[in-house]
């Protein structure tokens, strides 16, 4: 790992105008990426701002009003999996927290982190999609729908910091995941929501970002069964093609787990 | 840097480069070598401590991070003449081959009985393999590993209640 200069600042701003003064800073939260990134020298900031001082980003609560779920970016999964009012109101998002990585990993690793650095094959990502999220900077909100870009590639500017994410509580939800056996990521993951405006399909890992499958949410809105996305077509174009799956084998995929996820939520009701 | 680390119930303040791993700093600077180094590249959980009472790679976590912070290794844990029920229990199982991953394994078990008992879950055979996915063994002696660990386990809550 090359050199860097390490600072813990203890508020928004002063993290805000550390980042401003140095040459090539990043922010560091939980660090289950961008240490094993600098370590392998793919990273190489000058300076690095851990972000875990800062208190207000921790935590999860019911908003009221809208009674959406906010969680603060600092949260790290194992708290989001293990949090009361997560598994009363939300469990998916407790599903999906618990399928990430390993528990080592969830024990350090955060939901800023993750989203920030938008890897294809995470898991929140999927969430955030098919729940409808808005993400919170430290200035704005921004729109699951203008979040997501490209690989490793956000709506965040450099200096932006995620503070917080607030999904929608939908009627009901599943997340389903095609694990790869050593990494932990998703070759592909499908999360399917029954909100009340409609049926919302996040899916990670097939794409170089996660994205809306509007496809297989139209064919799900006219009919709420495994048969119904017998005839969606799922185009593989764009998608990822590695020594792990080819893009074909990741469209079908995508709609293998979308029907078992289907499968399940009809088994649930 | 200087980085103040209360590890095994004592403070150490230990002078680091930024970019030092915590392993590193237990291994090398403070003589805990019962932490391993099996990958160095997060993956085989050889390095587990707990950080603040969780399990974490200590590979994948700089020392500057942990000051302020509680660091238990497997030293800290029990000794040759009163091992730790989770000690204890892969030696009764014999879950170990080689033994070089168990530091790990033990450590990262410890936080699964840990979680399991204030979350008020069960800890089945299908929670400690999800538990311990983490954690590789190269003598591939999962059988008997998750033994132990469901025997530690039994032991530590028969003790928790017994308290």
């Amino acid at each position: 790992m090359y050199s860097f200069d390490y600072h813990r600042p203890d508020s928004l701003d002063s993290a805000r105008s550390l980042f401003a003064q140095a040459e090539d800073p990043m922010y560091l939260s939980g660090g289950m990426t961008l240490i094993p990134s600098m370590k392998q020298r793919l990273a190489a900031p000058s300076d690095l701002i851990d972000l875990s001082g800062l208190a207000e980003l921790q935590g999860v609560e019911r908003l009221d009003g809208d009674g959406k779920i906010r969680i603060g970016a600092l949260t790290c999964h194992n708290d989001v999996a293990n949090s009361a009012l997560v598994l009363e109101q939300l469990p998916v998002l407790a599903q999906v927290a618990g399928a990430i990585g390993d528990n080592q990993v969830r024990n350090r690793g955060t939901l800023g982190g993750s989203i920030a650095n938008s890897d294809p094959a995470a898991d929140w990502p999927a969430a955030l999609v098919g729940l409808q999220a808005t993400i919170h900077t430290q200035d704005r909100q921004i729109a699951v729908e203008d979040f997501f870009r490209d690989l490793f590639e956000t709506a965040l500017a450099a200096e932006d910091i995620v503070v917080a994410v607030d999904f929608a509580i939908p009627r009901r939800a599943t997340y389903q995941k095609f694990r790869h056996p050593a990494s932990g990521y998703a070759v592909v993951g499908v999360l399917i929501a029954e909100h009340d405006n409609g049926i919302r399909v996040g899916v990670t890992g097939a794409g170089p970002c996660a994205f809306r499958a509007c496809a297989l949410e139209d064919a799900l809105n006219n009919s709420f069964t495994e048969e119904a996305l017998d005839a969606v077509d799922v185009p593989d174009v764009g998608f990822n093609s590695d020594i792990h799956a080819s893009a074909e084998y990741r469209s079908h995929l995508v709609k293998v787990l979308s029907k078992r996820a289907v499968a399940q939520l009809r088994s649930e009701s | 840097m200087n980085v103040a680390i209360t590890l095994n119930g004592q403070v150490q303040n230990v002078e680091v480069a930024a970019n030092t791993l915590l392993v590193n700093v237990l291994r090398e600077q403070l003589g805990l070598t019962g932490t391993h180094v099996g990958c160095d590249t997060s993956q085989c959980g050889a390095c587990t401590v707990h950080l603040d009472g969780r399990a974490v790679k200590s590979c994948s976590v700089l020392a500057v991070q942990a000051q302020g912070a509680q660091v238990v290794t497997i030293e800290g844990i029990g000794s040759t003449d009163d091992l730790h029920p989770m000690q204890a229990a892969f030696q009764d199982c014999h879950g170990l081959q080689c033994g070089f991953c168990t530091p790990g394994m033990i450590m990262q078990a410890i936080d699964l009985v840990t979680d399991a008992q204030s979350q008020s879950k069960p800890l089945d055979s299908d929670a400690i393999r999800h538990g311990l996915e983490g954690n590789i063994c190269r003598c591939t002696g999962y059988q008997n590993i998750v033994a132990a660990v469901a025997k530690g386990a039994a032991e530590l809550s028969s003790k928790a209640k017994g308290a």
